[in-house]
């Protein structure tokens, strides 16, 4: 599997009220052609922003280190026509697929748009091409939908829209920003599906940014794990409830609530998560950490290669095993004020 | 560096930017009163209204002429000695009808200003807390009032009650007041959808305290704004007025009365009253409408 | 008086319309004391307009709802009226940037509370203060700041304070704790937990999120486009699930072997 799409030590900074804020430090993911990657974590683990730097679609101001290549270009050198062709080839559908169509304008306005002015395809066959790919995305009754207006859809239906405009440019990869954290459960499954079926039926590769482990561990083939603006963790996505190699994707795991079952308390993490710029020397985590020791405050945490994963903390090969065993943890983790 | 403003003017920009932390910072802070820097334009703006402000409390005490004592065989003679701004057609001492005109001009203004940001917030408020009937009724009326241009209902005003600042003043806050509570109503609106007006409903706390207590504090910054806009409205419409014969009456001092009477010497060439006068109207309008301007935008910014 | 053997909160027959749409429709339960009941369902199903009529912010189009032996199905008529209903339901809503008055502090939320509602003096109102804060967790510092300066989690645990003030029977969590990070979510939920433990409080929790029901419930509801359709415990009806739209429902849970299905037609 070669790589569509190389990030290298990607950081970000952001100018914010004059000074520059790190959002992301020292990024590094791969993503192989047909490959789905899930990329998980916290409100300010820099997983969007990451995203961003990837469709160069970064806020003015933004100052980028590092290296992003998408089948083979240098991403953060293009301009002009070449961008746009780079966008072209890596579509982005959001959250929000409201905040992103204009209200006033027909679906059929909104999905052939670039179509028709960037790539000078005739109205016909621009609207038969839009047709097609809402067929794809099993919307029904295409010719009607075209028609309509945004607000005569329902959220599911619109961020099936979404992708399917994202679609009509042939894109190779597929950047999904928690496109179905807005979505009722059963919609979400829907669209989790179909994006399931593109990727297998057209060989697109997936950036799958979520903040929900069992999503991204059931979707996708291998999840990176995102905290204070740098991976902690890549490995097997099957394995990052099994046998998570970092203690944060640990406690993450362990966090969350089951459906199967009721736990006498759940385990919860002290503290509250943290962006870049607040996070504190050394390991970024040791503040919350159940298995922190003195030495892991001492000097920044490197990303090292562990039973075919990655993972930034040295305690990792020590706590192999271990991580997920209730009668290894250490003192009953309280959960006081997240401070 | 700072005035008290609308909040959410610097956690704008952080809002767009980064992840959920900031837009934690951005929609925390919705409408009530923080500091926002000035720059210089807007600090020149604040020395002059301030100024304005002290000049028409202290202005007649510190003049150094009679304002109202004419000598005929001084009228229209330029500078002249102590005497800065020379003389006006009846031989008064302009620097000192200035002087002692600021009050009058500056005190109608704010009382315009704020007669008609306090009817307007009261009607916006009451429209947005009880909505349904009662909004439809509000702005009905609102509509209604809309249609006077204030100057008009000035006009009118004095032919009823007879000129004066009182009537001219009152009728310019009816008119003005709808613009306030257009403005104000949906913020309000907005406010009131908030979940913690939901929560103190349930609370069981009355629609008084959570209006007075809660609601209008937090769209304090946006009622800051207009008020500030309106007084430079005000300010310009009530020296027309003036100009008109029906507001401040001569011989008293006030800006608007001087714009009116220095017209016949700007006629004869002795534009000295006239243009001071409209100078002084200008720079202090100028002010604090630029100033208006900021207020209103960074609580408009705050309010999306 | 309150009746203290019977259900905390009883509704029966409860309907809403809204126009022609029908949002709420012959919806019946009973919550006892010290118990958790879960209403859970999709969007559109009807379950958070249950919430708001059961705390009067919204009013009934039929049926009864009864919390510790009074009626509420009507608007109260006077101030007392009011302040008492306000001493035996509360709630906690989703958002916690909107749920807190943006100018008070933590402290001056729940101060403000027990002045509308009790005639305590400045000590005891310090000293109760305190105890809602150990009780969710929050130290003096955050207490004592801006709602702006806080996380979304400690955000949600001064609401739950306020809410605490009154010191209601019955606690509506809708969607509380949807909106926070997985870690902090934990950290609230315990947080509930303890708080059921102490003050034998009952909760009617609205999610959409099966994984925080099976957590914090005994009981569930499920409803679909305004109508229960299946009841039961927790732990019976999400591991056999035995209406259509729950077995979909517990189907589209994200979990070890999970696909997701299509549940439309697929493209011809």
């Amino acid at each position: 599997m070669s790589a569509l799409l190389e990030v290298r030590d990607l950081t970000v900074r952001l100018r914010v009220g004059g000074t520059d804020r790190e959002v992301i430090t020292g990024t590094t993911l791969e993503i192989g052609e047909g490959e789905a990657m899930g990329l998980v974590g916290e409100s300010g683990s820099g997983k969007s922003m990451t995203a961003k730097a990837i469709a160069r679609l970064l806020p003015a101001g933004a100052r980028v280190e590092g290296s992003v290549r998408f089948a083979g270009t240098d991403v953060l050198g293009l301009s002009g026509a070449d961008l746009r062709r780079h966008r072209a080839k890596v579509a982005v559908v959001f959250q929000d697929p409201r905040a992103h169509i204009n209200p006033v304008r027909r679906i059929e306005d909104f999905m052939t748009e670039s179509l028709r002015t960037l790539e000078d395809v005739p109205r016909a066959q621009a609207r038969t091409r839009a047709a097609d790919a809402l067929e794809e995305v099993g919307i029904d009754d295409p010719a009607r939908r075209l028609r309509q207006f945004p607000h005569e859809l329902s959220g599911g239906m619109l961020q099936r829209v979404m992708i399917a405009t994202a679609l009509l440019s042939q894109p190779l990869l597929l950047l999904a920003d928690e496109c179905t954290t807005a979505l009722d459960v059963t919609t979400q499954a829907e669209v989790m599906a179909i994006l399931d079926d593109l990727r297998r039926d057209r060989g697109l590769s997936m950036l799958f940014i979520t903040h929900d482990l069992e999503l991204a561990g059931a979707v996708c083939d291998r999840t990176s794990v995102m905290y204070a603006g740098q991976v902690v963790e890549t490995s097997a996505a099957h394995r990052l409830h099994a046998d998570p190699l970092h203690p944060y994707s640990a406690a993450l795991v362990q966090a969350r609530p089951d459906v199967t079952s009721t736990a006498e308390r759940l385990v919860a993490i002290p503290g509250r998560p943290v962006s870049a710029f607040e996070a504190p020397a050394g390991c970024r985590f040791a503040p919350r950490c159940p298995h922190v020791l003195d030495g892991c405050r001492g000097h920044e945490q490197t990303l090292v290669d562990l039973d075919a994963g990655r993972v930034r903390c040295e305690r990792a090969a020590a706590l192999r095993g271990r991580l997920l065993d209730p009668t290894e943890s250490p003192t009953e983790s309280e959960e006081t004020a997240d401070a | 560096m700072s005035i008290p403003v609308p909040s959410g003017v610097q956690t704008g920009v952080a809002a767009e930017v980064l992840d959920p932390v900031a837009e934690v910072e951005a929609t925390a802070v919705r409408g009530g009163l923080r500091r926002v820097r000035l720059g210089v334009l807007g600090w020149l703006s604040l020395v002059v209204v301030a100024l304005a402000a002290v000049l028409a409390v202290v202005g007649p005490f510190v003049r150094p002429f009679d304002p109202d004592l004419s000598d005929l065989s001084f009228a229209y003679v330029g500078p002249y000695g102590s005497h800065l701004l020379g003389f006006d057609g009846q031989g008064r001492d302009l620097f000192s009808r200035l002087l002692v005109g600021a009050r009058t001009t500056f005190l109608g203004a704010a009382f315009v200003a704020v007669v008609a940001v306090a009817v307007g917030s009261a009607l916006a408020v009451t429209a947005a807390w009880f909505g349904g009937r009662v909004d439809r009724v509000v702005s009905a009326g609102l509509d209604v009032v809309f249609a006077f241009p204030g100057i008009l209902l000035a006009v009118v005003a004095a032919a009823v009650f007879g000129a004066g600042l009182l009537s001219a003043g009152l009728a310019l806050a009816v008119a003005y007041s709808p613009y306030v509570a257009r403005v104000l109503r949906s913020a309000a609106l907005r406010e009131r959808a908030m979940a913690y007006v939901a929560a103190l409903e349930v609370q069981g706390f009355g629609a008084w305290r959570l209006c007075l207590r809660h609601l209008l504090p937090n769209i304090s910054g946006l009622v800051v704004a207009q008020g500030t806009i309106l007084f430079g409205f005000a300010m310009v419409d009530l020296a027309a007025i003036s100009f008109l014969g029906l507001g401040v009456q001569s011989p008293q001092a006030d800006w608007g009365v001087m714009v009116s009477e220095g017209k016949t010497g700007l006629l004869q060439g002795y534009p000295m009253e006239s243009l001071t006068a409209v100078l002084c109207i200008v720079v202090v309008v100028s002010a604090v409408s630029f100033l208006g301007d900021r207020l209103e935008s960074a609580g408009k910014q705050a309010h999306r | 008086m309150p009746d203290t053997d019977g259900p905390v909160l009883s509704v029966s027959g409860l309907r809403k319309v809204f126009g022609t749409q029908v949002a709420v429709d012959d919806m019946t339960f009973e919550l006892a004391p010290g118990r958790s009941l879960a209403i859970v369902g999709e969007s559109g199903s009807g379950k958070t307009t249950v919430a708001r009529m059961v705390v009067g912010l919204e009013r009934p189009t039929a049926g009864t709802i009864v919390a510790c032996g009074r009626d509420r199905s009507r608007p109260a008529r006077n101030a007392r009226e009011r302040t008492l209903r306000g001493r035996e339901v509360q709630i906690v809503f989703q958002d916690p940037y909107s749920s807190l008055d943006p100018r008070q502090s933590g402290t001056a939320a729940v101060d403000e509370v027990l002045r509308v509602h009790h005639d305590h003096d400045a000590a005891t109102r310090r000293r109760i203060v305190g105890e809602l804060a150990d009780l969710v967790g929050l130290d003096q510092r955050q207490m004592d700041a801006l709602p702006r300066a806080l996380s979304g989690g400690q955000r949600q645990r001064v609401a739950i304070a306020r809410a605490l003030a009154t010191e209601p029977k019955v606690l509506i969590l809708d969607e509380s704790v949807a909106a926070l990070d997985v870690s902090i979510q934990a950290q609230v939920l315990n947080v509930l937990a303890d708080i059921r433990d102490e003050r034998g409080i009952s909760y009617v929790l609205i999610s959409h999120d099966l994984a925080v029901v099976r957590q914090l419930t005994e009981d569930v509801l499920v409803m679909q486009r305004g109508v229960v359709v299946e009841r039961g415990r927790t732990a019976d009806v999400l591991d056999a699930p035995q209406h259509a739209y729950t077995r979909m429902l517990r189907a589209s849970v994200p979990g070890p072997g999970w696909k997701p299905t299509r549940t439309l037609r697929r493209p011809a």
